[in-house]
């Protein structure tokens, strides 16, 4: 701001036109080079790991198991285990975020408003969401680990943490839309204020709630740095989720990649193309109950 | 709803006085389980801080500060941080210099170059790169991505030698050849993986620009360049600098792609060519072998990673808070 006011014009319409259209040409070509330098990276990864993927995934390397040695080659025993791990966690993960990330959104909005504590939840919400996931492996490690044991259950405190502020964020703004005078006609009805928030606000709003949690179950699904101390890596199946080592797609694909071996090296991609996968499939649910389901939006 | 199972219609919601303390035990109850929800984030902070920085306590007794502040760290007596430290500020601050200009491009792109029809598209794809999980990222950038890029580094490296500043930065190392897993490659692919955040975030912000600023200068016979230098850059300026503060935060916390592809090499050095480490890269790498003494450090390096992001959030959260209020005054 300070710039235009003190005195030398940013732009000076007095140049040469040719030169003026040519330095607009520059720059819209800049442009177009930066959407081209951040796609390309994208094409190679996903490439990548469709092409190297694909050869080895089938219906056997999805559900079967236990995970071989390093040194066995492409083709023997599955992902099964590090799949049914990731489903479990996650899954686990977003029954105890949504509820409460959706509950700390409804009071941020219906009831704390503009008060102290209300803000307050909001501001914490968004510091929380920069912290780092490695930070909250380790959290979940002190505080639960170190007390009570490795098990897919703290795999899935530390994701739920993860998870919590983003659907705080995401539910809030999407009530924020629900127009105010949809809750005022429930109260004149002489509807309770808990009332009007489940069965009319709520409602409303269950479009945009559900398609924001989608989308951060997807990101959490491809968390690796909070599981690694929290569930360490099995190769066997363990479906049950409350105790006991466990493993998932994204721990796998870590341990592997740094292995010489190419049946280890293998089995990384088809465990990524396996992860982008099940993200991807959660991402596209997110947009389609956006576009079925969103009754409000900016 | 139906009127009929309304208990108390007398208790309109949100009203003070002698009628409120007639509420319905439920009404009540929803109230205290919402705003315990909400609460559930500050403990979660508090307990972050306090639980972390206790399991840490004997790193920080021990080391004291100059053991802290050290580059020593040999993983059984000495624990100093600092070479993390730098590795990790080094490798988030090549990932802004790569994404911001990348990021503003796109964004300006597509508030004011592209259709809106056409918009919509080129969002979904830019967000897709925040789809890819941190792992696979990792995964590519070691085993295709940084083999592939060791050659250009070396035809830089050997072309750079000896120059005044490009030289140690992008000279070949001490050890003579230059790493296909290093800071640099680090660096780029954290760049890659904060352009999709950056990007929308400044594309909120240059979205606020008022049409009849833009209209004004356009009806000033300028082009489309003269316009933004002049009408939209000037009125986004702060928040695109709280989206980039909000970017360099993500790209101190990643972990796994850096884990992975950063040549984990405890060493402090100007060549970007060179294998390094970062804060939470060592303690992904590390934690699982780790006990006692080792494990506190670990540990305590989750504490200063903890510490530093939370600083750059507020700084980031502050400045956007500023313009944001500037601009409702303009």
């Amino acid at each position: 701001m300070a710039t235009v006011s003190a005195g030398s014009p940013v732009v000076d319409l007095r140049e040469p036109a040719g030169w003026r259209r040519n330095k607009n040409r520059i720059a819209t070509v800049a442009m177009w080079l930066a959407l081209l330098l951040a796609i390309v990276p994208l094409g190679f990864v996903l490439e990548t790991v469709i092409a190297k993927g694909a050869s080895i995934i089938s219906w056997q390397f999805l559900t079967g198991g236990p995970i071989p040695p390093n040194v066995l080659p492409a083709g023997t025993g599955g992902m099964g285990p590090a799949v049914i791990g990731t489903l479990e966690i996650t899954g686990l993960a977003a029954l105890l975020a949504v509820p409460l990330g959706v509950l700390g959104a409804v009071y941020i909005n219906e009831y704390g408003g503009r008060g102290i504590l209300g803000r307050l939840i909001g501001f914490m919400a968004d510091v929380m969401t920069g912290v780092p996931s490695i930070v909250m492996g380790l959290f979940i490690y002190t505080i639960w680990v170190l007390h009570f044991g490795v098990s897919g259950m703290a795999g899935s405190f530390a994701l739920a943490c993860l998870m919590l502020p983003v659907v705080i964020r995401s539910s809030d703004e999407m009530l924020k839309l629900v127009p105010q005078n949809l809750r005022e006609a429930s109260y004149a009805l002489g509807a309770t204020k808990a009332r009007v928030t489940v069965t009319v606000v709520l409602p409303a709003a269950i479009g945009g709630i559900v398609s924001g949690a989608l989308l951060a179950i997807a990101r959490a699904a491809g968390e690796t740095a909070p599981l690694l101390f929290c569930i360490l890596t099995v190769t066997a199946t363990n479906a049950n989720v409350f105790s006991g080592a466990n493993t998932a797609l994204s721990t796998q694909i870590f341990a592997n990649a740094n292995q010489v071996f190419a049946g280890a090296q293998a089995r990384a991609w088809g465990a990524a193309l396996t992860l982008i996968a099940i993200t991807f499939i959660l991402m596209i649910a997110a947009r389609i109950v956006t576009a079925r389901f969103t009754r409000y939006s900016r | 709803m139906s009127a009929a199972t309304q208990a108390d219609p007398a208790t309109p919601a949100g009203s003070a006085g002698p009628l409120a303390h007639r509420r319905p035990l439920g009404d009540r109850g929803f109230q205290i389980l919402a705003a315990a929800a909400g609460l559930l984030v500050l403990v979660i902070l508090i307990l972050i801080a306090f639980s972390t920085t206790q399991q840490a306590s004997s790193w920080f007794t021990k080391a004291g500060f100059s053991g802290i502040f050290s580059t020593d760290w040999d993983g059984a007596t000495h624990f100093g941080a600092m070479a993390f430290v730098y590795g990790t500020v080094i490798t988030a601050v090549i990932a802004i210099v790569i994404a911001v200009p990348v990021s503003i491009g796109i964004a300006l792109l597509l508030t004011e170059v592209v259709p809106r029809r056409w918009a919509q598209p080129i969002v979904y794809l830019i967000d897709l790169l925040a789809v890819v999980p941190s792992v696979v990222w990792g995964l590519w950038g070691i085993l295709v991505f940084a083999p592939w890029i060791q050659h250009v580094y070396a035809s830089i490296a050997s072309g750079l030698k000896g120059i005044w500043v490009l030289g140690p930065l992008f000279g070949p190392p001490a050890s003579g050849a230059v790493s296909g897993a290093s800071f640099f490659t680090a660096g780029l692919i954290l760049a890659f993986m904060i352009t999709p955040i950056v990007t929308s975030l400044s594309r909120e912000v240059i979205a606020t620009v008022p049409t009849i600023d833009k209209e004004g200068a356009y009806a000033l016979g300028a082009t489309r360049w003269e316009m933004i230098r002049g009408a939209v850059w000037p009125h986004s300026q702060g928040g695109v600098v709280g989206a980039v503060l909000l970017g360099l935060g993500r790209a101190m916390g990643e972990t796994i792609a850096a884990a992975l592809v950063i040549g984990s090499s405890a060493t402090v050095t100007s060549h970007l060519f060179a294998p390094g480490y970062s804060m939470p890269a060592v303690i992904a790498n590390q934690f699982g072998e780790a006990s006692g003494e080792f494990r506190a450090g670990l540990i305590g390096l989750g504490v200063l990673l903890f510490l530093i992001t939370i600083v750059i959030n507020l700084a980031a959260k502050g400045i956007v808070n500023r313009s944001a209020r500037r601009m409702r005054g303009a």
